[in-house]
């Protein structure tokens, strides 16, 4: 099957006064309709330039592609003239960011950013579009969205503005949805409730989502598959029961590791990953994780592992599973106990 | 030192707003913090976590109620007493980039207290920092650096090193390690508990992670529009959550197992209702899927329904 998204070799640079920042570096992933894909990964590692890229929302400068391409839907969306990606991105593709506050506009009701989203994509009347526009307020569960439809987004709790938000994106049933860090400025509580909204729509309207978060237990509940990102590259990608049952990437060991387990009582002393985040202006030359990785051998510091193929659907880019690193089987076991 | 290290009695923090409109921050709460433990707080985004923590170490005057500390009330203290209490009660905020001034030296930022109280001086106190830079993780030479040369992890240890500097007994850690990386959270966390032991401190640790706040507390409380609403020892509270709003509040917490994550939620209903206007009764009835007629009329009380068990909530009436 055709997928919906295809990213391939993906590069993405910025021009900053401190240098060069390869920011992505030679990404490559897929997303089938109606599929929830996570991104997880370090600060910096490259989550929100990706998907910027595909938004067509990489500033330049000081940002620029510097290669690969993007097909959705049949077309490169990087050989898009600025007309044609405004058409795609209000009707096909929409996007949730991590701040409502940034995406909404503040000077208009909240109901008339919906209901002018519908008649611009979509050539519903005006009386139609507002019809619509109740009814998305109310899909994503705004209470009286008759009266809301009225007010301006600072009227809006921090979790309706989210929820209002989603309604702008959804309104034109695009068929693929980026949410980056959707519900990092919310309370669990809230937060149960965008996640649950956003799974109902899945579902109902068969949309795919791209999904970025800090947090690998909305990834747990949310998603099928998952990218972990790290110094610009993805380092591992797998089906999330796959990748919480048999990581195969040390930063994904780190990962698992460094976050507590709430179900039992025994107080365990958590394993951080030692050291600090990579310098993106002068990568390693080798593995970006290399300079935190307690396995890491010569090799590691000299070479860029390529993507090794753990099982279908599942790669990781570390050389510890190429044939010739010493003891494959001793390290993947390492990484199994210690997240036991 | 005394069993409980820190005592909150009926204590009140308000903001006036406008002519008619007050914020009840913190509204009568009551509770103690015991020496030597950590003590964690979640709660709804502005129930009053942070007007709680910084209100008990006097960044903000009381409105109302008292506050003892090691076994004095804190408003009938001396000067000089007053002055050792401010220095032993340390705060440290959730933002490490805001909070270290970016034009001095770590040096200078972790001696801040040092010179404030006139503690130490020349060679003592050039000791003194490489050893609290030691003591948090870091090197000697970081001292004549400046705070944009850190990661996120390193500068909230410059911030941990700099409220270590007097010699705290008591710190309240206002989300420390929200704003960092999953794999720096653990470090510092890590640290933290390190420091407990062997400095003997108390924490008042604020946070949204319920999985680490469970991991490093002995006790929790959980707060709701200004209200105290439960408090218990961490594990009891997460295997018998009495308040429904704690039930709710633990049922929303993402598992990070992927086979148990298909379970029951209890999904809360609308939003959190305006602080300058509280509901009636119990503030949590308005979505509250257990509401009961009482709840609209009268105020529940914060009693102990079980031993060290403490909870507002009239399903426990007896
Ligand atoms: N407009 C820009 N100008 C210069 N550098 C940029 C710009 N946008 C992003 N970058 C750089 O690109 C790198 C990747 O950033 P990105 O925002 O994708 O990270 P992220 O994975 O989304 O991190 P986070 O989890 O903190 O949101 C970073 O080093 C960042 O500094
Ligand atoms: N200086 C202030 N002036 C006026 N109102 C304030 C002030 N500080 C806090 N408040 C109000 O008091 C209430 C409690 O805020 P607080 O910051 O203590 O909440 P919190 O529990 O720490 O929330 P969060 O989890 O979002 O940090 C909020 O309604 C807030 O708007
Ligand atoms: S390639 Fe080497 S350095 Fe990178 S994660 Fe694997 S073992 Fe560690
Ligand atoms: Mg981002
Ligand atoms: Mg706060």
């Amino acid at each position: 099957m055709e997928h919906l998204l295809k990213v391939d070799q993906l590069k993405v640079n910025f021009n900053t006064y401190g240098g060069e920042v390869k920011a992505v570096r030679d990404v490559s992933f897929h997303v089938d309709q109606g599929e929830i894909v996570a991104i997880v990964g370090e600060s910096g590692s490259g989550k929100s330039v990706t998907v910027q890229s595909i938004m067509g929302l990489i500033p330049s400068p000081p940002g620029m592609i510097k290669g690969g391409s993007i097909q959705f839907e049949g077309k490169d969306l990087l050989t898009l003239s600025k007309r044609q990606m405004r058409k795609i991105k209000g009707s096909k593709i929409g996007m949730i960011f991590q701040d409502p506050m940034t995406s909404l506009n503040p000077t208009m009701k909240v109901g008339k950013q919906i209901a002018e989203a519908l008649i611009t994509h979509r050539n519903f009347s005006k009386a139609n579009a507002k019809n619509k526009a109740v009814e998305m307020l109310k899909l994503v569960g705004i209470p009286n969205p008759e009266a809301r439809f009225q007010q301006y987004p600072h009227e809006y709790s921090g979790g309706m503005r989210q929820r209002a938000m989603i309604a702008i994106a959804l309104a034109c049933s695009p068929d693929l949805l980026i949410a980056d860090e959707p519900t990092t400025a919310l309370d669990v509580t809230i937060q149960a409730q965008v996640l649950e909204l956003m799974k109902e729509l899945q579902k109902k309207m068969n949309t795919a989502i791209i999904l970025i978060t800090h947090d690998l237990g909305v990834v747990a509940e949310t998603a099928q598959r998952v990218l972990v990102m790290y110094g610009g590259v993805v380092v591992e990608s797998a089906s999330v029961m796959e990748l919480f049952e048999n990581p195969r990437h040390p930063y994904t060991w780190g990962l698992l590791q460094s976050i507590p387990d709430t179900d039992t009582s025994e107080k365990k002393r958590l394993v951080p990953i030692a050291g600090s985040p990579p310098d993106l202006f002068s990568p390693p030359k080798g593995c970006p994780f290399a300079p935190r990785c307690k396995y890491a051998m010569d090799i590691c510091l000299e070479e860029m592992p390529t993507d090794y193929d753990i099982s279908d659907g599942h790669t990781a880019k570390c050389w510890l599973n190429d044939e010739r690193a010493p003891h494959p089987e001793t390290f993947a076991r390492l990484g199994e106990t210690e997240n036991a | 030192m005394p069993k409980n290290l820190v005592e909150i009695k009926t204590l009140k923090k308000y903001f006036h707003l406008g002519k008619d409109v007050t914020v009840k921050s913190v509204d009568d709460i009551s509770f103690t913090i015991r020496s030597g433990e950590t003590f964690g707080l979640v709660g709804e985004s502005g129930s009053g976590k942070s007007t709680l923590g910084k209100t008990i170490v006097g960044l903000h005057q009381a409105s109302g109620g008292e506050i003892i500390y090691n076994g004095k009330k804190v408003a009938e203290l001396s000067k000089e007493e007053q002055r050792v209490a401010n220095k032993e009660m340390q705060i440290i905020f959730q933002d490490p980039h805001a909070s270290l001034n970016p034009r001095m030296r770590v040096g200078d930022i972790i001696a801040e207290g040092i010179d404030a109280y006139k503690l130490l001086k020349g060679k003592q106190r050039e000791r003194r920092i490489y050893e609290l830079l030691e003591r948090v993780g870091l090197l000697p030479e970081h001292a004549k650096r400046y705070p944009h040369e850190f990661s996120g992890g390193q500068r909230q240890r410059i911030g941990i090193a700099r409220a270590l500097a007097v010699e705290p007994k008591f710190i309240v850690a206002d989300e420390p390690i929200s704003a960092l990386d999953v794999s720096i959270q653990a470090q510092v966390v890590n640290l933290m508990e390190d420091l407990a032991k062997t400095e003997g401190l108390t924490y008042l640790f604020i946070a949204h992670d319920l999985g680490m706040v469970k991991h490093i507390s002995d006790r929790i409380g959980v707060m709701y529009l200004g209200k105290m609403m439960e408090l218990s020892d961490s594990d009891d509270m997460f295997q018998n959550p009495l308040h429904p709003y704690t039930q709710a509040l633990l049922s929303a917490i993402p598992k990070t197992n992927p086979k148990m994550a298909k379970r029951e939620r209890i999904m809360l209903q609308g939003d959190p209702p305006s602080p300058t206007d509280p509901p009636s009764g119990c503030r949590f009835r308005t979505r509250c899927p257990l509401a009961m007629e009482v709840c609209a009329k009268v105020e529940p009380s914060f009693k102990e329904v079980e031993p060290n068990h403490w909870t507002a909530c009239h399903l426990y009436d007896a």
